[in-house]
């Protein structure tokens, strides 16, 4: 009896195995499918066979519905997921097309990376220009992309804002308060967060600024700076959760977009947002990924959409979103939302993306002496 | 050999005489030692994840459970246990066969390799595989040829998950047949028992339990498995999503409720392993009864 | 190799597993290896004698030790509740113990920081003691005691089911003490179950990234863990680099493993000598 009860156990077991078999088989057909599915978008190879039925159901003039991907950085979802929308129902209206828009969203440097190591983004619209740059040295994007649209090829910029607590207890303002004893700073960790990235650099232009262009000076003042920050997340969502959820630090260093949104989404009657004397000019790059969009035959679409972030629309939506519209007419009517501050340059200041991360990120370079021992 | 494993059976379900027992301080110190450490450490992290998920009313729990996008989640994560845990499990027996029955040189070696998976970090796991198939490695421009994707595609996830998983049902089972040793199967082979045989009837019933454990376990681990399989997925909602990647997204989202709520999802497995223990107890007592 | 067995299986089963582990385990890791051959010897030393990376190191391994042991010790004591006493509540708390696996690790760390942060349930107990355990390293010891909670239970508990009580009785009936009998008869036999639990659950602490980051804080020399380095790394498109971290961190913990194993497989010949 028992043994029997045994092989009945062992016999389940195998038809377990038998069925995986055969669902490894399936899940390679899944896979053929999903491959299916992205060439099927491949008008111009092997769109007709595929597409004959679809077309038969639907307008004979209407093209084939395709899929783009959207490869972006943390902040944005809520800002793609509305434009999205609007740019689908523009493209079916102008281009008589159906057209989904997949998204995906992680932290700005290993964004760039998923997309050099095979991730078929058709469009990326990351956090840095660095990142791009680095797409660029793999050979998918061509070099001049940053002239492919107007302004840098940044259609929406934003900025470095303190979040502070409700009533603001410990009288932050501006960038020195940040190093006063009781305060603690929360930021993420600049190595592995493109947002963290700018707020470092934005308090060190200040305090090059305030110190008539004395390096060390300002060395020493984001030395201490970081002395304050008792936690180091490694993604901005990380540290707004940190500060808000955990109620650790006095102000949280943030994009603008962020700081809006984290009082929106978890509680307006919680905090205020401070704007200080001095931030930077955040330019979130967006560009055509060359050698995607030219294997699944998806330029067009690509490029309309990217063109359609500077369109009134386009631009709204970002305001809507808390970014700030590049296009003056619509800025105008964000105005009460996005105060004017001075604002520094990362070109102008900076010498450029790739001058700052080898100076301040890059191995042994400044940020990391802040913890180095003994310095 | 029927006559072995019966007495084996019988002999457990006997009550125990009480000189052998501990005292009854011990036992509940013991006990309360026991309760209180699982309290601590998973009924309190648990209890933190089911009042999260339940904060804003059941309606949005169940919202985010049946949104299409944590259903094409749950599929793919059930695609990928699915495979990658019958794989591991006869693996594992395989392994453990040889591992435990027959003496050969380097046996550390081995058990060491099959430890290692564990040892190596989630993040390197998947990393290894993108250097592997990613566009950049030695078998991407072929891959890409011949519009194989590997990577940020479901095969992907699923070789993540099962390197992930390879030691687990191996290193349940192992400590369990070296402790029986070989006299039994010995004896079955003597007798006449002839090749798999002698697993089926003599083995097998000896390691149920740490088999049953061990798949148990891998699956767990499938189905739980983040690290890895965030570097290998791309992340594209709706199409390489797994569960736990999805409840890292709703987080972002400031969706706390959600992400809590497609987590609870996850807790389902504990229920299910504590229905199969169920059965499995049931009807051995039905045919000890039966004898 | 040595006196052939009666049993047969050998050859099959050893060529399958062999097989399967280089496809999937031997070949992906070797490519560690290769990839930070890319830097020059002197560039690979500088980047692991980093003092963060050290650091690093030293965080990483010796907070795995802590987690292992005192899931060794709690591991035992479930396991051994869960074989052998009655109890309400035993069913439940027998499946719980499964739940570090199949919660993701990040809703793992998501959930042990909400609870131990100053403002959470624990956090705000400890807090008026001057316990931090959020946010500093016992943080990082407590998400990796939960990580690895079922790991000793689990290769414990179906060795203690299996327990030939006939011994116990044997050791009892000559007059041994309880406790006597538990430490000369019953523990050695659990000896190797129990060290391939610690092992399993060390090993799964040195490399787990996705629930520690949410609780250490992250703070480089004192909770940053060498995962995160390698993450930094990567972010930064320094694979050479990433790789040159892991390498190291695989090979330390591969001989640690050898090490556990060697000592483990004398431990058990001893007894089956015994026996």
């Amino acid at each position: 009896m028992y043994i029997r009860s045994i092989r009945q156990f062992l016999l389940l077991f195998s038809a377990v195995i038998l069925m995986v078999g055969l669902l490894v088989a399936c899940g390679q057909g899944n896979g053929n499918n999903s491959n299916e599915l992205s060439s099927s978008n491949k008008v111009n190879s092997n769109g007709k066979e595929e597409s004959k039925s679809k077309e038969s159901n639907e307008q004979a003039k209407a093209k084939d519905a395709v899929k783009l991907l959207n490869v972006s950085y943390d902040p944005t979802r809520e800002l793609y997921v509305e434009f999205n929308e609007a740019f689908a129902k523009h493209w079916k209206e102008t281009a008589n097309q159906e057209v989904t828009i997949e998204q995906s969203h992680g932290g700005s440097g290993k964004q760039g990376r998923a997309v050099i190591d095979g991730l078929e983004a058709d469009v990326v619209t990351l956090a840095l220009g660095y990142d791009i740059d680095a797409i660029v040295d793999a050979g998918l994007i061509e070099p001049d992309w940053q002239s492919q649209y107007e302004l840098n090829s940044s259609p929406y910029t934003s900025t470095i804002v303190f979040l502070v607590r409700k009533g603001n207890p410990k009288n932050i303002i501006d960038w020195d308060d940040l190093i006063k004893e009781d305060v603690e700073v929360i930021t993420p960790n600049p190595k592995t967060s493109g947002g963290a990235r700018w707020n470092y650099l934005a308090a060190w232009g200040y305090a090059l600024k305030q110190n008539n262009n004395d390096e060390e000076a300002a060395k020493q003042y984001v030395a201490e700076l970081f002395k304050h920050v008792p936690v180091l997340d490694t993604g901005a969502r990380g540290s707004t959760t940190t500060f808000v959820e955990r109620e650790i630090g006095d102000v949280l260093l943030a994009w603008e977009n962020e700081a809006y949104l984290s009082i929106n989404e978890l509680g307006p009657d919680k905090f205020d947002i401070v704007y200080p004397s001095l931030s930077i000019l955040a330019e979130p790059p967006v560009a055509i990924v060359d050698k995607v969009v030219d294997k699944r035959g998806t330029r067009e679409v690509a490029e309309a959409y990217l063109q359609f972030l500077y369109t009134d629309e386009g631009q709204k939506i970002a305001g809507k979103n808390y970014y700030r519209p590049t296009n003056q007419a619509i800025a105008e009517q964000f105005n009460d939302q996005f105060p004017k501050l001075e604002l520094l340059q990362i070109d102008e200041d900076f010498g450029g993306w790739k001058a700052a991360q080898e100076k301040h990120f890059a191995e042994g370079g400044l940020f990391d002496q802040i913890y180095t021992p003994g310095s | 050999m029927a006559g072995v494993v019966r007495y084996h059976a019988t002999t457990k379900k006997q009550t125990r005489e009480k000189h052998i027992d501990e005292s009854l301080v011990v036992r509940w110190t013991l006990i309360s030692i026991a309760v209180l450490f699982i309290t601590i450490m998973i009924i309190l992290p648990l209890t933190v994840v089911m009042t999260e998920a339940l904060k804003k009313g059941a309606s949005v729990y169940f919202a985010a459970i049946a949104h299409e996008d944590a259903m094409s989640a749950l599929r793919l994560t059930l695609i990928t246990a699915f495979i990658a845990v019958p794989l591991n499990t006869v693996f594992g027996v395989l392994v453990a066969w040889a591992i435990s029955k027959f003496k050969f040189r380097r046996k550390q070696l081995l058990l060491t390799l099959i430890d290692l998976p564990f040892a190596v970090s989630p993040v390197i796991a998947g990393l290894v595989f993108v250097l592997m198939f990613g566009a950049q490695s030695y078998l991407g421009p072929w891959l890409s040829e011949h519009d194989i994707k590997i990577i940020f595609a479901v095969p992907g996830i699923i070789i993540a998950t099962l390197f992930i998983t390879v030691p687990f049902v191996a290193r349940e089972i192992i400590p369990l047949m070296q402790q029986q040793g070989i006299t039994e199967e010995e004896a079955a082979v003597s007798l006449g028992a002839k090749g798999f045989q002698v697993f089926w009837r003599v083995t097998l019933p000896n390691i149920k339990w740490g088999l049953l454990y061990g798949i148990i376990l891998c699956n767990a681990r499938a189905m739980g498995e983040f690290g890895a399989v965030s570097v290998v997925s791309g992340h594209i909602r709706g199409r390489t999503n797994t569960l736990p990647l999805h409840v890292e997204i709703l987080y972002n989202e400031y969706q706390f409720s959600a992400a809590f709520a497609i987590a609870s999802l996850l807790m389902v497995l504990a229920i299910i392993t504590l229905i199969v223990k169920a059965i499995v107890e049931w009807r051995e007592e039905v045919q000890n009864i039966h004898l | 190799m040595s006196k052939r067995s009666i049993i047969p299986g050998f050859r099959l089963s050893i060529g399958i597993s062999v097989f399967y582990l280089s496809i999937l385990v031997l070949i992906p890791l070797s490519i560690i290896f290769i990839k930070s051959f890319e830097l020059s010897l002197a560039q690979f030393w500088d980047t692991i004698i980093n003092p963060r990376v050290l650091a690093s190191y030293r965080i990483s391994f010796v907070t795995a030790f802590c987690a292992a042991i005192i899931n060794t010790v709690f591991g035992l004591i479930v396991a051994w509740v869960l074989v052998r006493y009655q109890f309400p509540g035993k069913k439940i708390i027998d499946a719980l113990v499964d739940i570090p696996f199949a919660l993701p690790t990040a809703v793992a760390g998501i959930a042990l920081t909400a609870l131990y942060a100053k403002n959470g349930w624990i956090g705000s107990l400890l807090e008026p003691l001057g316990i931090k355990v959020a946010y500093s390293p016992l943080g990082i010891i407590v998400a990796l005691t939960f990580i690895g909670i079922p790991f000793v239970v689990r290769t414990v508990q179906p060795v203690i089911e299996d327990l030939e009580k006939e011994m116990e009785e044997a050791a009892v009936m000559l007059g041994a003490y309880r406790l006597r009998t538990f430490l000369r008869v019953v523990l050695p036999t659990l000896y190797p179950a129990l060290l391939t639990g610690f092992t399993l659950a060390f090993a799964r602490g040195i490399g787990e990234y996705g629930s520690v980051v949410f609780i250490s804080g992250n703070m480089p020399l004192v909770t940053e863990i060498s995962p995160l380095l390698i993450m930094t790394k990567l972010e930064q498109y320094d694979y050479a680099g990433a790789t040159a971290i892991a390498a190291v961190m695989l090979i330390v913990s591969f001989l640690l493993l050898l090490l556990i194993n060697l000592l483990q497989w004398s431990m058990n010949r001893r007894m089956t000598a015994n026996s």
